[in-house]
């Protein structure tokens, strides 16, 4: 008797977790980790956040808008209001798909942009010269303010 | 004597479609002449194209290699014909529906001189091994229009322990006759190909799939394989229905097993190789010529005589079709594959690839009429070989809705064009799915940009916590080592270091 009790009790639970785990709304961390997905992940900063987890962060919180990510373009604005339900809003910035391309000539080997570079995406040591590896650049223009020389420019890639 | 028919497996859908394959069958294969110049484009395979080891100036031999594989999926080009390097540079080409690719341009000098060739007429000499290798050096491709890299298919098929080759020669979209013809002039060498394969393969049974309204190629290949009494080699027919021939669709029917959902024949241990590779297998292997010609269909009601030809790969469409009878009146539309498949292109200065099965040539383009609202008669999903609900998709499509679309299984759609051919309002759905295909490869690519970009961050940020910990633990160190010695030893310290720089005193 008592195992079927038991096993009735069971079955109740294990229905009403698995309708709770589909119908409540998810935890926040959840959430912070779907609008990271949304994110180029340029870690650009540009939205004024120090990469696009804190800014995925401070999207879920309610203290930052959905329209501050120029990279990821209007397109991503529409799928943070998708995912958040939230009104979709005009981009606030746009930004063009571009490298960084370091001017090796006049590059000093000062090391201020690798250590600028948040996807590690310059290689070079103190002293000598520095170049961007392409492929990894994220277009993020954050190498671009350190170089005391401007020897470095973003050549747009579309 | 013919295979029986009735051991078959079931596909879903299909279509009988009417076959106009039947003029262009009527006379023997014509060789096309090789002409004043050949454009040979880099890339003829799927994969990375090949990289040019001829410079501008060179003069070269047929079957000479003048491009090497570059990448995993790479293939050799080898010259079709002797001549000089003229032009090392991008031409219009089918693949890229006439936009350019880089192409080597030969102006032959008509002496068609071949490099030595090495023949192996004992195949039974060559280990498995060796004979891979050599397939690979031939570059040899998937001549059913898929030009995937022969050998590396064969590779993928012992990596997954493949137990059976099916050599395809159903040839199902209407107008194209190639591979009929060719198993018909060619048994023996289509069947010497396939031990070949076998033997590379390392498998004991091979199946040849034929449509039933092929007879004249089942009673050649039948008689060929009398004549070579290889009791491992069997042929099948397979009901006319249009697209039995497609990879997936062609197991199914053969042995009854459904290949899954985003996998291949070789998951469920068969691999699928077009009739034409095997001829153009024993080619490279027994005769020593390496893959620079194939037999194509010129046909449709724009050309004067439709025709089987076998022209060399590189020769300009426009050469193969004054060879061929010409054209019938002004022609309007050119397209290079079959009718259903087959990819439009703007001029006939494209050259004849790997892949060109069929040159179609059209005076009007059949026109179903305008496009109307689906009004969900559902007829497209019966008539899906996949089973997909094509006019799902049609709505997810449209909705760029990326999720349902993987869901409902648009990767698997093989864009054999049944439900355009059935919708009765009209509806270009497969032009849909393919742009909605091409739309998910971007949002894939972009994605794997992303996540790359956010490891590296992510590595970042902890090799820089890695590096601060490091200097704390050295810092703290020193502070602990600095008390252990005592306050004579800070003393002494100090002392030395007033004595070194004299204002630094405090």
């Amino acid at each position: 008797m008592w195992i079927a009790t038991v096993a009735v009790i069971a079955l109740i639970a294990g229905v009403v977790l698995a309708v709770a785990q589909r119908r409540l709304p998810p935890a926040e961390s959840d959430v912070v980790e779907q609008v990271n997905e949304l994110l180029p992940q340029t870690q650009c900063a540009q939205c004024g956040y120090p990469g696009c987890r804190p800014y995925a962060e401070a999207v879920v919180d309610g203290s930052a808008a959905i329209n501050l990510c120029p990279p990821g373009g209007d397109e991503t604005v529409q799928r943070l209001a998708r995912l958040l339900g939230r009104e979709p809003l005009p981009l606030a910035e746009t930004a063009v798909e571009a490298v960084a391309v370091i001017d090796e000539a006049a590059c000093i080997g000062c090391f201020h942009c690798r250590n600028a570079c948040p996807v590690d995406a310059i290689i070079g040591a103190p002293q000598f010269m520095h170049t961007v590896i392409a492929d990894e650049c994220t277009g993020c223009e954050l190498c671009v303010a350190p170089c005391p020389v401007d020897c470095i420019t973003m050549r747009p890639t579309a | 004597m013919s295979a029986p028919t009735h051991d078959l497996g079931k596909m879903h859908g299909g279509l009988r479609l009417p076959a106009h394959k039947r003029d262009a069958t009527a006379g023997p294969i014509l060789d096309i002449p090789v002409p004043a110049r050949l454009v040979v484009p880099l890339e003829q395979h799927v994969g990375t194209p090949a990289r040019p080891v001829v410079n501008i100036g060179s003069r070269v031999l047929r079957g000479q290699l003048i491009a090497a594989p570059a990448g995993h999926t790479g293939v050799p080009v080898h010259a079709p014909s002797s001549g000089n390097v003229v032009a090392v540079e991008p031409r219009p080409v089918a693949r890229r529906a006439g936009g350019a690719a880089p192409c080597i341009v030969i102006e032959c000098d008509g002496e068609d001189e071949a490099v030595p060739v090495t023949r192996q007429a004992n195949i039974e000499a060559m280990a498995p091994d060796e004979l891979l290798s050599r397939i690979f050096d031939g570059g040899i491709v998937g001549l059913g229009g898929a030009v995937y890299p022969t050998a590396q298919k064969l590779m993928q098929g012992r990596a997954s322990n493949v137990g059976c080759l099916i050599l395809n020669g159903v040839e199902c979209e209407p107008c194209i006759s190639c591979d009929d013809v060719l198993m018909r002039e060619r048994a023996a060498q289509t069947i010497s190909g396939a031990r070949v394969l076998m033997r590379a393969l390392r498998v004991d049974t091979c199946q040849i799939a034929i449509e039933s309204d092929k007879p004249e190629a089942v009673a050649q290949l039948q008689q060929a394989l009398d004549d070579v009494a290889d009791e491992r080699i069997r042929v099948r027919q397979v009901p006319t229905i249009y697209p039995s021939g497609a990879e997936d669709q062609l197991v199914q029917l053969l042995t009854g097993t459904e290949v899954p959902s985003g996998g291949l024949p070789t998951d469920v241990g068969y691999l699928v190789q077009n009739v034409g590779t095997a001829a153009a297998v024993h080619d490279w292997i027994v005769e020593g010529e390496a893959l620079i010609s194939r037999v194509t269909t010129v046909t449709g009601d724009g050309v004067m005589t439709p025709v089987n030809v076998r022209a060399r790969i590189g020769t300009p469409i426009a050469d193969v079709i004054t060879a061929a009878g010409g054209y019938r009146g002004e022609p309007r539309f050119l397209i290079m594959g079959g009718p259903m498949t087959g990819k439009s292109v703007s001029t006939d200065e494209v050259p004849l690839e790997k892949a060109t099965n069929c040159i179609l040539v059209l005076a009007n383009l059949p026109s179903g009429g305008a496009e109307m609202p689906c009004i969900r008669c559902g007829d497209c999903a019966a008539v899906c070989p996949v089973q997909l609900l094509p006019q799902q998709l049609l709505w997810f499509a449209r909705a760029d809705d990326e999720q349902k679309l993987r869901a409902f299984g648009l990767l698997d759609c093989i864009e054999c064009g049944c439900c355009d051919l059935v919708c009765p309002s009209h509806i270009p759905l497969t032009a849909g799915f393919r742009k909605a295909k091409g739309r998910m490869r971007e949002l894939a690519a972009e994605k794997a940009r992303a996540d790359r970009a956010r490891r590296r961050f992510e590595a970042r940020n902890e090799r820089l916590a890695r590096e601060k910990q490091a200097r704390d633990e050295e810092l703290a160190r020193q502070k602990q080592a600095a008390r252990a010695a005592g306050p004579d030893a800070i003393a002494a310290i100090l002392a030395r270091k007033r004595g070194s720089s004299g204002d630094d005193s405090k």
